[in-house]
This record gives structure tokens, C-alpha cells and sequence, in this order.
């Protein structure tokens, strides 16, 4: 079943707008991520096409039929909460037929399916159990199966993931995945978590500050991020963003001290821009008589460092290499490019993609043209 | 079984356990004079007090139980279990016990439910709902005396309002505090509204506790309200509902204030209850050694109703 929302929003007080302009079409059978930091009005969107919380303006489309004026049952959907939402006073088996039970459904169909559902997630042991007397993953189990055994066929997830451990985390991502590959499911999965949303998404809704900011493939993302935003939130350790002056019209270099400049693509107007680089995208020398930067400290990660260094114009940054390096604090580095960075304007909107990546992304080099006149 | 009421009373036995943690890791040390005189210097005071006002006088209860007193309430004559024989046999006291019990039941349980139903109203997102919540709960900075006196010019027979309000739809009045029947009524009807104020707080702190997201599945799942009430709010707050039918069986077991001020046990000893029978057995009649009697069966009942209640709702409530 597929999901169409169209130029959603939502005001308490008809003033201040928590969400605006959401437009996107989520299709059948795809997982769907919805990430953006907190109080970015994920979970609120999420309560909007479940039919908890009513839509301000605009129209929501369930197989191109308007669901807008529909209680939730009606949508025929289902949720699996961040607390799970498990009745204490019920067992394992009763939860999960919790809903059937309520909507009359024969006795002996509500067991076939439970026991269904509870094979699937591989609980069929446990199924007399209380939920107190249960583990978080095997209770994120219980809810998931809940979610199998009502048998609608759009499922919305809030941060299902965030109560639990993160070794347990990994696992249950790829957990939830299969399940949703194996049966088919259209699933809406809200998570602050960029990593949950890179590694389980078919495509990946970001919001903040009450917009749509992207809508795209995990890889899509990543490399064609739509702004300063998207691209600072998705990667670890964050993107580095640095303030560069581009000189003379049509000169095309991007100056942030003598031995760091960047080579843009495009030409530019003389001005201020941002340049955002990855931490891996950095090239760091040691032991050389030119610097313009010094160590603040070390991480060592096992296979990889991310290190600390001041520029010598104050901004700091995060360089990750997994070169064999033996660096002390407040060592004398040379900091260079690489050949992959983003520009950014004023705004942070971007200019222009990281080199050596074709640019098939959203933004044509038309449209790069555009912006910047 | 006794998993509620140790949540209720966590605070305190929290408390009593870090007192003997303390004082097993003083026994370790040489206990000398000094630690022992602190030890009663703070003990001391409550002890002497515990010992004057209840301990001293449950035991003194017990014993003169057994006996026939003088009009000064001292022991004259021991006569064994024949006060328990002679009241257990008394048509009168069978009578009172048979009020109590009516009375008892009855408040318990229109407290529950006025409790629960003035709670979920509460819960309602309205304007102005806030006002409601206070309205609701004020019944607990009401004095007994006071809360008589308003019951009286309601129940009042010429000035009433009650009967006033009959009178103008043109319905028989009744004369609520001298007709037996009506005079229980009346009297049960006062006290499950000075009740109402502590339950309803109760009462909506637990409704308020329930997780929001139990009704957010509910809903999603298509349940009425009704269902939402009976299957989701009732069983989270069961604890809650227990703690309270306990406090307010016991409470009204004891009741005394409004009994005294609204009718003194008349009429014709319709809402003579049992604690009120004790106090004018001892107080008016002199008549210590029954009354002593009445408090021991009184004591007893009370217990044993309790622990049924825990017998009968100790698998509702553990979750």
C-alpha cells in the first residue's frame, strides 16, 4: 500500500507551525525513514498519517484514497511504540492478540495468527511470560510481533530501536528489516538515529526546523546532501564546516589558509562560502617544516584515529585516518584537501558536490548555476 | 501479595533498613555508653509516647475486656469471655454490627465508583478543566464539623435545600435525619462526600500516570472508550484502586464525626455504628469493660476484612 502525503502541516495555535509543507509518495513495500534531530516533529508526523493527532492542512493518501477524515483503524495500519506499549497485567500471548481480541476476531484464528507472529520473531517459548519478566530486546520482539499479528500491511515504527543496548540495536536493525522484506510491509520508521536510518532505509525523509530538508536514497544522502544540515548529520564523526573566501569572480579557488584551498568546479562570485569536508577527506603530513595546524588530542577507535586539530585560523576539526600514526598533543601538522568536498552558500544550502562524485544527484549543474546567480 | 502496600510504603521501610544496616555495622564496633545513651536520647521520645497512647492502651483494652468495671473504669470483677458471650448475643449490637456492615460497604464502594467516574472526568481535556480538578478535590480542606453542619441545612426538613428542590418538582419530601432508613442514606451519602476529595486525587494521579502511549495503541487498534476504560486504565491502576478500597473500608469502619454531629446514632439507633455504640458505651454509660470488648471484636473485624480483601484482590492487582 503505498503513501502519499501532500503539502502537509500542522499548528496547535494556528501561529507557530511545527511541521510545513511535507510532500512525498512512500511506496508499497518500501522502508521508509524518517530521521531528524529532536523536536524536529518526526514523531508528530508519524502520529499524523496514523491518525492520532490531526492533520492542520493538507491531504494524506492511503492507495490514492484520502484517509484524512479516517480514524486510525480505519487506515489500516499499525504502530510499534518506543516504549513498546506492552500491557504489564497480560502475557506474552495476550499482547499480541491484545487487538485482535478487542476486534472480535474468532478464538482460534486469533491463536493461529499469534502463534504465527510469534514464531516469526522467535518468542513461541516465552509466549506465557509476563513482560516484566522479559528482556528489552525480547519485549521490542513482543511489540514487533503484535505488529505481524494484526496483519495491516503499512507499519509505522517510532524509534522502536532507542531503549535498547547498542550491540542489541544492531541486531534487531537487521531483525526488523528481514521481517519487513519478508512480508512485504510499507514501513515508516521515525528515528533520531542516523546510522538506523542509513543501514535499514529504502529512502530517507530528513527534517528539521519544520521543513523537509531531503528526501533520498541512504547513498543519495550521503553524498549529495542537500544543505550544511544534511550533510553535517549523516556521516561519523560529523562532516567539518569551514568558512572560505573566494576572492576574485571566476577564479574558482576557495581560500581558507595558504595550504588548504579548494578547487571549486564551478565558478563562483567573489565572497564568503562554507566548505564542508569529511573527516576522511583530509589529507594529514607530520614532521614537515610547514604547518598550519596543531593536534588537540587523539581517539583511537581499533581500526582507525579520529583526531583533533585546531587550524591555525582557530576553526577546529575532525580528521579520521586509519593510517598507522603516532601524533602528540599540540604536534605540528600540515593540514591539505583531498579531492572530495561541498560547497555551501551563505545559507548553507549547497553549491556544489564533493568532487570525484558524478553528480546525478538532485541538484542538475543547471540548477547549481541557478542558485548562485 | 503485599507488593502494593510495600510500594506505598517504600519511603518508610527504605528508611528502616538503612537504621538496622547502621546499626549491624555498629555492633561490629564496641557498643560503649556513649552510643547507647544517643541511642535512647532519640529513641526515647517516641517510645514514651507509642507506650502512653497506644500501646499502654490496646493492652489496657484487652484486659479490661475480660472484666466488669466500676463506674470509674477500674477492673471489679473478672468474668471471663461472658462480655463477648453477652454482646455476640445482644440483639442490639447485632443490630449496630448489621448497620456498620451496610454502612461500610455501601461508602467503600460508592466511593470507589464516584471516585473513579470524577477522575476520568477529570482526565478530559476541556477548558477550564483545571477549576473542575480543584472543585473536585476540595472536600480534603474540609473540617467534619463544618461538613455536618452543610449536610444538616441540606437534609434540613423545613429549611432543606434537598426537600426545597423536591418540593418545587413536587415530590414527597422526606424527613432524612428522623426516618431510620433515610437517616442511614443521608448519613451514607455525607460521608462518601467528605471521602471524595482524597480518592478523586488519588484516584487522577493514577489515571494520570498511565502511559500515554497504551491509549495511542488502543486507538490505533480501534477501541472504544469504554473498552479503553475497562481493559487498558482500570488494570494499570489497579494497585491504586486496591490501596484506596482498603483505606476507605477501614476509615468508615471507624467512622465517628459526622455520625456524632449529624444524628448521634438515632434515630431510633438506625446509624448507631459500631464505633459509635463503643464511645457511648464507655463515655456516656461508664459501661468500660463491655465497650473495652466492643473494640477487641471491632479491632478483630477489621483485620479479618482486610485480609480478605487482599485474599480476593491480590491477583487483580500484581502485574
Amino acid at each position: 500500500m503505498s503513501i502519499e502525503l501532500k503539502n502537509i502541516a500542522k499548528t496547535y495555535d494556528n501561529k507557530n507551525w511545527i511541521l510545513k509543507d511535507i510532500n512525498t509518495k512512500i511506496e508499497t513495500g518500501e522502508f521508509f525513514a524518517i530521521v531528524g534531530p529532536s523536536g524536529c516533529g518526526k514523531s508528530t508526523l508519524l502520529r499524523m498519517i496514523a491518525g492520532l493527532i490531526p492533520i492542520s492542512s493538507g491531504d494524506l493518501q492511503i492507495d490514492n484514497r484520502s484517509v484524512i477524515n479516517l480514524p486510525p483503524r480505519e487506515r489500516n495500519l499499525t504502530m510499534v511504540f518506543q516504549d513498546y506499549a506492552l500491557f504489564p497485567f497480560l502475557d506474552v500471548e495476550a499482547n499480541v492478540g491484545f487487538g485482535l481480541k478487542a476486534r472480535k476476531m474468532p478464538e482460534l484464528k486469533i491463536k493461529k495468527r499469534v502463534a504465527h507472529a510469534l514464531e516469526l520473531v522467535d518468542l513461541t517459548a516465552l509466549k506465557t511470560r509476563k513482560p516484566r519478566e522479559l528482556s528489552g530486546g525480547q519485549r521490542q520482539r513482543v511489540a514487533l510481533a503484535r505488529a505481524i499479528a494484526s496483519d495491516a500491511k503499512i507499519c509505522l515504527m517510532d524509534e522502536p530501536l532507542s531503549n535498547l543496548d547498542a550491540q542489541l540495536r544492531g541486531k534487531m536493525r537487521s531483525e526488523i528489516r528481514e521481517l519487513q522484506q519478508r512480508l512485504g510491509l510499507t514501513l515508516i520508521y521515525v528515528t533520531h538515529d542516523q546510522i538506523e536510518a542509513m543501514t535499514m532505509a529504502d529512502r530517507i525523509m530528513v527534517l528539521n526546523n519544520q521543513q523537509v530538508q531531503q528526501v533520498g536514497s541512504p547513498l543519495d544522502i550521503y553524498q549529495h546532501p542537500s544543505n550544511s544540515f544534511v550533510g553535517t548529520f549523516f556521516g561519523t564523526p560529523q562532516m567539518n564546516i569551514l568558512k572560505a573566501h573566494c576572492p576574485h569572480t571566476h577564479n574558482q579557488q576557495l581560500i581558507i589558509d595558504p595550504f588548504l584551498t579548494f578547487q571549486s568546479p564551478l565558478d563562483l562570485p567573489a565572497g564568503d562560502y562554507f566548505v564542508g569536508v569529511r573527516p576522511v577527506d583530509f589529507d594529514l603530513t607530520t614532521h614537515v617544516t610547514r604547518t598550519n595546524a596543531f593536534v588537540r588530542s587523539v581517539e583511537y577507535l581499533g581500526n582507525e584515529f579520529i583526531i583533533y586539530i585546531k587550524l591555525d585560523d582557530s576553526a577546529e576539526i575532525r580528521v579520521v585516518t586509519s593510517e598507522k600514526i603516532d601524533l602528540n598533543s599540540n604536534e605540528r601538522v600540515l593540514i591539505r584537501p583531498k579531492n572530495k568536498f561541498f560547497i555551501f552558500d551563505h545559507s548553507g544550502k549547497t553549491i556544489s558536490f564533493m568532487k570525484g562524485v558524478q553528480n546525478n544527484g538532485r541538484t542538475s549543474k543547471q540548477e547549481t548555476q541557478a542558485i548562485i546567480q | 501479595m503485599e507488593e502494593p502496600l510495600n510500594r506505598k510504603l517504600k519511603p518508610l521501610s527504605n528508611k528502616s533498613v538503612t537504621l538496622k544496616t547502621q546499626s549491624i555495622e555498629k555492633s561490629s564496633y564496641d557498643v560503649n555508653a556513649h552510643d547507647k545513651f544517643y541511642a535512647w536520647f532519640f529513641l526515647g521520645p517516641s517510645l514514651v509516647i507509642l507506650s502512653i497512647f497506644v500501646f499502654y492502651p490496646m493492652m489496657r483494652t484487652l484486659y479490661l475486656s475480660f472484666f466488669l468495671t466500676n463506674s470509674l473504669g477500674h477492673p471489679s470483677v473478672f468474668v471471663g469471655f461472658s462480655n463477648y458471650i453477652n454482646l455476640l448475643t445482644s440483639s442490639a449490637y447485632l443490630d449496630s454490627l448489621t448497620a456498620t456492615l451496610i454502612y461500610v460497604i455501601a461508602v467503600s464502594i460508592l466511593t470507589l465508583v464516584f471516585g473513579l467516574l470524577l477522575a476520568q472526568t477529570a482526565s478530559k481535556k476541556i477548558a477550564g478543566i483545571n477549576i473542575f480538578r480543584t472543585i473536585f478535590s476540595g472536600t480534603m480542606g474540609v473540617s467534619v464539623s463544618v461538613a455536618a453542619i452543610f449536610w444538616l441545612f441540606i437534609f434540613n426538613p423545613s429549611i432543606g435545600l434537598l426537600d426545597q428542590v423536591a418540593s418545587f418538582f413536587h415530590l414527597p419530601t422526606i424527613n432524612w435525619l428522623t426516618q431510620p432508613s433515610w437517616a442511614m442514606t443521608a448519613v451514607i451519602i455525607s460521608t462518601v462526600w467528605m471521602n471524595l476529595g482524597f480518592t478523586f486525587l488519588i484516584f487522577f494521579g493514577a489515571f494520570q500516570s498511565v502511559p500515554k502511549f497504551f491509549y495511542e495503541a488502543a486507538e490505533i487498534e480501534g477501541l472504544s472508550r469504554s473498552y479503553q476504560f475497562f481493559h487498558i486504565t482500570l488494570p494499570m491502576i489497579s494497585p491504586t484502586i486496591f490501596f484506596i478500597s482498603i483505606i476507605t473500608l477501614i476509615e468508615s469502619f471507624k467512622s465517628f464525626g459526622l455520625i456524632d454531629l449529624m444524628t448521634a446514632g438515632g434515630p431510633n439507633n438506625a446509624t448507631n455504628l459500631l464505633v459509635y455504640r463503643i464511645y457511648q458505651d464507655a463515655f456516656l454509660s461508664g459501661n468500660y469493660g463491655s465497650a473495652s470488648t466492643q473494640s477487641v471484636i471491632l479491632a478483630i473485624i477489621i483485620a479479618l476484612f482486610t485480609l480478605i480483601q487482599f485474599k480476593l484482590l491480590e491477583k487483580k492487582v500484581t502485574y
